[in-house]
């Protein structure tokens, strides 16, 4: 139980999923062009990923024992149906929500930081808690750089930028110099 | 006309519709494992078995697979074939396979593969849906070589392992780490959207000489 606090900390921080593992790209550079829906997303994502380190949990512990060469096809059958599950709870619970979330909502199902969630915590024989701890800090992990980039790109909007570098290489390049602030979180780790 | 269209296709995911540079797809195993060139050509194998086995089957299949659960046949088709390269990975290069580690299982997240599924395979015959994946993977490879053999020029001074400077050199490290990743990327796409520019400017001059010489 102690490395919980040290769990949550590597995969928000130190390991954050965007900025170090380079998963979840796609909706990083497609839909952080405005910083109330990036926020909504890294919700549902963060939502999403909860659900499946549990799934992923209850999966390892009493299928795939008997059988690990279906882990792959048994993770994403269940991303799908636990993605398409609360899309149809959105939708019942708060149409208003679902209308805001647009087409986001059934493209987490392609989001590679949900099955690389799944995977890597299965590689690392993560524990329930442990599961659960690590999600979670992945999801804030995701949220917070998927504002982050909003918030810069939304004052890079206002300011005169050459023609030549707008679009996706303006956003790598940004992705970039966030990516080396975080590498300074990696020092958390070496002084234990 | 049969034999020109399929040639075309193969060509048009190389250069014109580069699924990476153009399309900018298929991003994150993109970025993860370009560190090295030999990573990088390993993981473009993999994803040109898969692309063009599942294309293969998708669109040998296109009749009979029912519209509405069509994503899902295509992500379970996609997981068998991924599945299989990563055990043949692990078998014949165990050491590139501990390298790329958790990335060869995340192909099937790779929204180029199931978006050819979804746009092309689906439509059409398996001829050309075969030929369509063939070019859509070399591009990728291409891509994901320029990319990991710049990194691993820069940031380690060498290519394919192979030491390219004398010992003076002083690797760069920051291109093998995650942020390198990002700056080239923008770097070669900034390329990319100079030759587009070039490109506009020499067609509005050709026609505007057209114009006044009417």
């Amino acid at each position: 139980m102690d490395n919980l606090p040290w769990i949550f900390i590597s995969a928000l921080l130190v390991n954050n999923f965007v900025l170090t593992y380079f998963l979840g790209l796609c909706p990083f550079l497609g839909v952080s062009n405005s910083l109330e829906t990036s926020f909504r997303l890294g919700l549902a994502t963060t939502f999403v990923m909860l659900v499946t380190a549990i799934c992923a949990w209850v999966l390892n512990t009493y299928v795939l024992i008997h059988a690990p060469y279906l882990r792959l096809i048994c993770f994403i059958v269940v991303i799908a149906s636990t993605v398409q599950f609360i899309e149809m709870l959105i939708k019942k619970l708060s149409p208003a929500l679902f209308r805001a979330m647009g087409i986001f909502l059934p493209l987490i199902t392609t989001n590679c930081a949900i099955l690389g969630l799944a995977i890597f915590a299965t590689n690392r024989g993560y524990g329930f808690w442990e599961g659960l701890v690590y999600a979670l800090g992945a999801g804030i992990g995701f949220t917070l750089a998927l504002v982050l980039l909003a918030g810069l790109r939304e004052e890079a909007e206002l300011s005169s930028i050459p023609k030549l570098i707008q679009g996706t290489a303006m956003n790598l390049i940004i992705a970039g110099i966030l990516s080396m602030a975080f590498m300074g979180f990696a020092g958390l780790f070496s002084s234990t | 006309m049969k034999k020109n269209q399929s040639q075309e296709e193969f060509i048009k995911g190389i250069w014109r519709d580069n699924p990476v540079f153009v399309q900018v797809l298929g991003m994150c195993p993109m970025l993860a494992v370009t560190n090295s060139a030999i990573n990088a050509v390993a993981m473009g194998l993999a994803t040109f078995f898969v692309l063009v086995g599942s294309s293969f089957l998708v669109s040998t299949f296109r009749h009979l697979i029912p519209k509405q659960v069509r994503i899902s046949c295509f992500i379970i088709i996609i997981a068998t074939f991924v599945t299989i390269a990563d055990y043949t990975l692990l078998a014949l290069v165990p050491k590139v396979h501990k390298e790329l580690g958790a990335f060869i299982p995340l192909i099937v997240a790779n929204c180029l593969i199931l978006g050819r599924q979804e746009a092309f395979a689906s439509r059409y015959p398996t001829k050309l849906a075969v030929m369509d994946a063939m070019g859509m993977a070399c591009g990728f490879l291409l891509a994901l070589l320029s990319l990991g053999a710049v990194r691993e020029v820069l940031g380690d001074g060498a290519l394919f392992g192979v030491k390219l400077f004398s010992e003076n050199f002083e690797p760069w490290v920051i291109m093998i780490l995650p942020p390198g990743g990002f700056l080239t990327l923008g770097v070669i796409l900034l390329f990319f959207n100079w030759f587009k520019f070039r490109k506009d400017e020499f067609l509005e001059e050709v026609a505007e000489a057209q114009r006044s010489s009417h």
